[in-house]
């Protein structure tokens, strides 16, 4: 078999191993099954990538082809983020497994086969080349993930899930209503096929509605300002292992179907006649600005990372409102970028959680010279997301500053610098806890993490480095998606 | 031999990582070894660039060398071996690690061959400079190293926006002389001076490196602000507004320092006060005027270095750090009262010490350029130094009256770094030919003239015989006499506490105004936003949004489509 028929199976071997997940007893086999096919796909997507950076891979399911049939198209991009989704997975499921078993101690086959239908989708979501087919694996992961939420431990974690039931089916909602105007008008729902028949229909008001929807639609699932509000709750107090995976997946996944959408199938003409720049551009500073204020404000580590999560989502959105190769590049970098260094600092505040039992700031207290391993990969990871040489979020705002004074746009540098003093402040506020300040008096002295918990954290923490350094796989493909996205135009 | 040059700040980078994983026995031995390893490494890097590597789609320059760049990584090795062999049975083995981390910065900038380059080992050093303030332990080191990361932190950021604007607008990360004439030069120049410590960012400087650890100061000493001045040297070579900045700097330095009592503190003045001769000297821009800056820097390091290293003795055995609890320690001290006078001598600029080859190089380059001024106010404050600097550290902490104090003489590994470095000043003084061979451009400048030795020897007799007229008086001061004792105790804290005051109120009523206002405008932000937009809100409220940028996007589409 060639790369090329393989690789729907990064999608169809895990949603085909859910089924069987959720019947598996005990609590290993469960958990072997979904770490196999999750690893598979990220093999799989490891092998696409290079094929794909050089020219889009098509496959037709069932030899149908499109319209008909349903058809996976495969460039630089989505081979990109599918490859971080993956490779995401599957660091993130060997250091859930300790936690799961504590947060989860029941019917662990079923919560794995609902985070093998959450990861399915997201793949789904990432390859496909059919818009309607986008929305059904958004809602197969939405629906997988809502209940995931609802396993944390804390009591308000079914309120969070419910919440976020509520507010993402509207979001899916709406992108529903805004595929369905264009089917109207189009008639056809492939994506490269949209793209064809949309510019003879531009003007009508239809399809004008319809980039709204879809815009406000995805804008929610990707945690956009002022749509943000599911987000830090859904993360808060969802299991551990689930926090960190959708902060380091749902979110990006959602930024892509957007710049698919709006760039590949409405097109650049079609944007810059669009209010699509301002939109983002304002959303994105004000998201910036004031999801990191309060990220300053939270007591709780795991929602003070969240409102973080929102902040950086606002920069993606800033970087993309530049409507240029550079700036989609930057946003497409960091949002790789973003995913290393969130699951990192949201694994060690997870194992602090695990080990200490709160994730208040208070309880964090003394805790670099208790558990150094992990609170040193907090500070090496948060150093990132401040962004500090040699780290990922160096380059990251690197790019996005390069970008804005290429553009001569001194507003958003300011924007972009004063992110990373109040990033200093947030991620400053639980450094300072636990390396400078006691620990609380009466704490049973707390121990370091078992390693099954440190390496996985450890090897993101090095990944932050690594691709700090060496930037040929993210600035290099990210730039070659950006220029695909952009259909060559500079 | 080698087709692959090993970057030295890679090499002291790795000993600094093996400190903190080897077995901790080996950890001195590495400590040690690393500084000295690494100035053989900078030996063997010869002229011209020798490592690139491709960084954010550019050619980055990893390694360059040259005269310039490698007296400068030389020094700072030493600067590390010395400071380690003070501090490495005494200090914390992360203090060391981040010691030595911190010098591995200031030596990737020496050898830095562009701005990105440059950059990168900037902030580096800045981060683990951070980590040896926190090291001094105490509540006001935590504050301390809080207020110095944030300084620095903003001095990056300017930076990186000058680097950057630098870069976009002439496509080139080269380090060149850079004339001030727009944004992106003068953000580089604003950024690069702040870690020179020049006015008005001037206060970090002497508010954090006395509250780090014994050992951490000598440390601390040493790398940011020489760091500034080879940057300042390399880019701004030439600058007038640098001669004024320098002249600032010195007249701030000694003032402030002969007011001080703390005596890290006044050493720490004195910092800022020997930085303004060098960053004269680049102001001033000929090649004489550059070479005695770069040479200052050097012999600078080396004195400063010891005087830390008295100082740091001092505090380690006796744990008092203000001059006026502190005296007669030269009974029990002997080893260290000698290093830490030929320190202020060297400081000084006492001939036969490294202070006199190197300092009369930027004034000797003042007066072959005719600047009358300058040199006037150099000369003036060549004995303002040894006020501050030379006599008034030595005796209050050495001699003066007795403070009764009994401290043992200090342990052998800090006598052997302070005997070294003692060495140094005076070979230097000594052979000037030793640096001068090392310096950027060729020298032709003899130090040892009988008119400049005399002059010097003059300038300081009278200087010293100036605190000498004082001296009686202050012995009295010891016996109770009434009038004096007003001056003394009265007149000039009266003079000093209302300047102090008024100008301790106006900073207050300014900062305070700021932090209400701000602080009020910013909870009003904060809350009023966090109540419609936090997580917790209602959520029909998101519907509602939802809807109203739907209608948003709607209308501005349709209004244009």
């Amino acid at each position: 078999m060639s790369i090329l028929e393989w690789m729907p199976f990064s999608v169809l071997l895990p949603l085909l191993a859910a089924p069987v997940c959720a019947l598996l007893p005990g609590r290993f086999l469960p958990w072997l099954l979904a770490m196999a096919s999750v690893t598979a796909s990220a093999v799989i997507m490891a092998f696409v990538l290079p094929e794909a950076v050089n020219e889009p891979m098509r496959y037709f399911f069932g030899d149908w082809p499109p319209p008909i049939g349903i058809e996976y198209r495969v460039d630089a991009v989505n081979a990109f983020i599918g490859l971080l989704i993956a490779v995401m997975g599957t660091v993130i499921l060997p250091w859930g497994r300790i936690s799961v078993n504590r947060e989860v101690p029941q019917r662990q086959g079923l919560f794995y086969a609902l985070f093998l239908l959450s990861f399915a989708g997201l793949m789904g979501i990432t390859l496909t080349g059919d818009a309607f087919n986008v929305f059904v694996f958004l809602e197969i992961s939405s629906l997988s993930t809502y209940v995931l939420v609802a396993q944390g431990r804390s009591r308000a974690a079914p309120l969070s899930a419910f919440r976020y039931l509520v507010m993402g089916t509207l979001g899916a909602t709406f992108y529903l209503i805004g595929i369905g105007l264009i089917y109207i008008m189009t008639g056809t729902l492939n994506m490269v096929d949209l793209a064809e028949r949309l510019p003879a229909v531009a003007d009508s008001r239809a399809v004008q509605a319809a980039f709204a929807f879809i815009i406000v639609g995805i804008g929610l699932k990707l945690a956009l300002f002022p749509l943000h509000r599911w987000l830090p709750g859904a993360y808060a107090n969802a299991p551990s292992a689930v926090t960190v995976f959708l902060a380091s997946t749902a979110t990006k996944v959602a930024i892509y179907v957007l710049l698919r959408l709006v760039f590949t199938v409405f097109g650049i003409e079609f944007v810059r006649q669009m209010p699509f720049a301002e939109v983002f551009f304002v959303l994105g500073v004000i998201g910036i600005l004031f999801a990191s204020i309060w990220a300053i404000e939270q007591d709780n580590a795991k929602r003070l990372l969240a409102y973080s999560s929102v902040a950086q989502v606002g920069y993606m959105a800033l970087a993309i409102s530049f409507v240029s190769v550079a700036g989609i590049s930057a946003g497409l970098v960091h949002m790789f970028n973003h995913a290393l260094m969130k699951a990192a600092l949201f694994m060690s505040v997870c194992t602090v959680i695990y080990q200490v039992g709160s994730p208040h700031i208070s309880a964090f207290r003394g805790l670099g010279r208790q558990m150094p391993l992990t609170m040193l990969a907090f500070v090496l990871a948060g150093l990132s997301l401040i962004g500090v040489p040699l780290t990922v979020g160096f380059i990251s705002k690197w790019l996005l500053i390069e970008t804005a004074m290429a553009d001569g746009n001194w507003f958003a540098v300011v924007v972009v610098l004063v992110g990373s003093l109040l990033a200093v402040m947030y991620i400053g506020k639980v450094a300072e806890a636990a390396w400078l300040r006691p620990a609380p008096e009466g704490r049973e002295p707390v121990r370091e993490a078992h390693p099954g918990l440190l390496v996985p954290m450890w090897i993101l923490v090095a990944a932050n480095f690594y691709f700090g350094i060496d930037t040929r796989l993210t600035v290099d493909v990210a730039r070659r998606g950006a220029e695909m996205l952009m259909g060559g135009s500079p | 031999m080698f087709e692959f040059i090993l970057p030295p700040a890679i090499l002291m980078i790795a000993g600094a990582v093996l400190i903190g994983v080897a077995r901790p026995a080996l950890r001195p031995l590495i400590a040690l070894a690393t500084p000295l390893i690494t100035l053989y490494a900078i030996w063997q890097v010869p002229d011209g660039v020798q490592l690139t590597a491709t960084f954010l789609g550019y050619e980055v320059q990893f390694v360059e060398g040259s005269d310039l760049r490698r007296l400068f990584a030389t020094v700072f090795a030493i600067m590390g071996f010395g400071g380690a062999l003070f501090a490495f049975r005494q200090s914390k083995w992360w203090e060391l690690s981040a010691a030595l981390m911190y010098a591995a910065g200031a030596i990737g900038v020496s050898f830095a061959g562009d701005l990105i380059v440059m950059f990168l080992f900037w902030e580096l050093m800045a981060l683990f400079s951070t980590v040896v303030v926190w090291c001094g332990g105490t509540e006001r080191a935590r504050a301390a190293g809080i207020r110095y990361a944030i300084i620095h932190l903003v001095g990056g950021i300017v930076l990186k926006i000058g680097i950057e604007g630098l870069i976009i607008h002439t496509g080139s990360p080269e380090i060149r002389a850079l004339t001030l004439g727009n944004f992106d030069t003068w953000m580089i120049f604003i950024g690069v001076l702040i870690n020179a410590a020049a006015p008005p960012i001037s206060v970090w400087l002497a508010d954090a490196y006395p509250e780090s650890s014994p050992m951490g100061g000598v440390f601390l000493s040493a790398f940011t602000t020489k760091t500034a001045v080879l940057a300042l040297i390399m880019l701004f070579p030439g600058t007038e507004l640098l001669v004024w900045l320098g002249l600032i700097m010195i007249f701030y330095g000694i003032i402030w320092a002969l007011l001080e009592n703390d005596m890290r503190r006044i050493l720490s003045y004195s910092i800022v006060n020997q930085v303004g001769f060098m960053v004269v000297g680049v102001g001033i821009g000929t090649e004489l005027a550059l070479n005695g800056a770069a040479a200052h820097a050097f012999a600078h390091i080396i004195y400063k270095g010891l005087l830390f290293m008295s100082a740091g003795a001092v505090l380690y055995q006796t744990g008092v750090r203000k001059c006026s609890n502190l005296g007669g320690l030269f009974r029990t001290m002997p080893l260290t009262t000698v290093c830490g006078t030929i320190g202020a001598l060297a400081i000084s600029a006492f001939p036969w010490t490294s202070g006199f080859i190197s300092k009369s190089m930027i004034s000797s380059g003042a007066a072959y350029e005719h600047m009358a001024l300058v040199w006037y106010l150099l000369v003036a404050a060549s004995a303002g130094v040894f006020l501050h600097a030379g006599i008034k550290f030595p005796w209050f902490v050495f001699f003066q009256k007795d403070s009764g104090l009994r401290p043992p003489e200090a342990p052998w590994n800090m006598r052997a770094a302070m005997i070294f470095f003692s060495i140094i000043c005076i070979g230097l003084g000594v052979f000037p030919g030793l640096l001068y061979s090392l310096l950027p451009y060729p020298v032709d400048y003899k130090p040892y003239t009988p008119d400049h030795v005399l002059s010097q020897l003059q300038l300081l007799l009278f200087a010293g015989l100036a605190f000498f007229v004082m001296l009686p008086m202050m012995k009295r001061t010891l016996t109770i006499t009434l009038d004096f004792d007003y001056f003394y105790r009265r007149m000039i804290p009266k003079i000093a506490g209302f300047i102090d005051r008024s100008l301790a109120s106006a900073r207050d009523r300014t900062i305070e105004a700021v932090l209400s206002g701000g602080s009020r405008a910013i909870t009003q932000v904060r809350v009023q936003s966090y109540r419609f937009f936090s997580s917790r809100s209602p959520m029909g409220q998101m519907a509602i949004w939802m809807a109203v940028l739907l209608a948003v996007i709607v209308l501005m589409a349709f209004s244009r489509g």
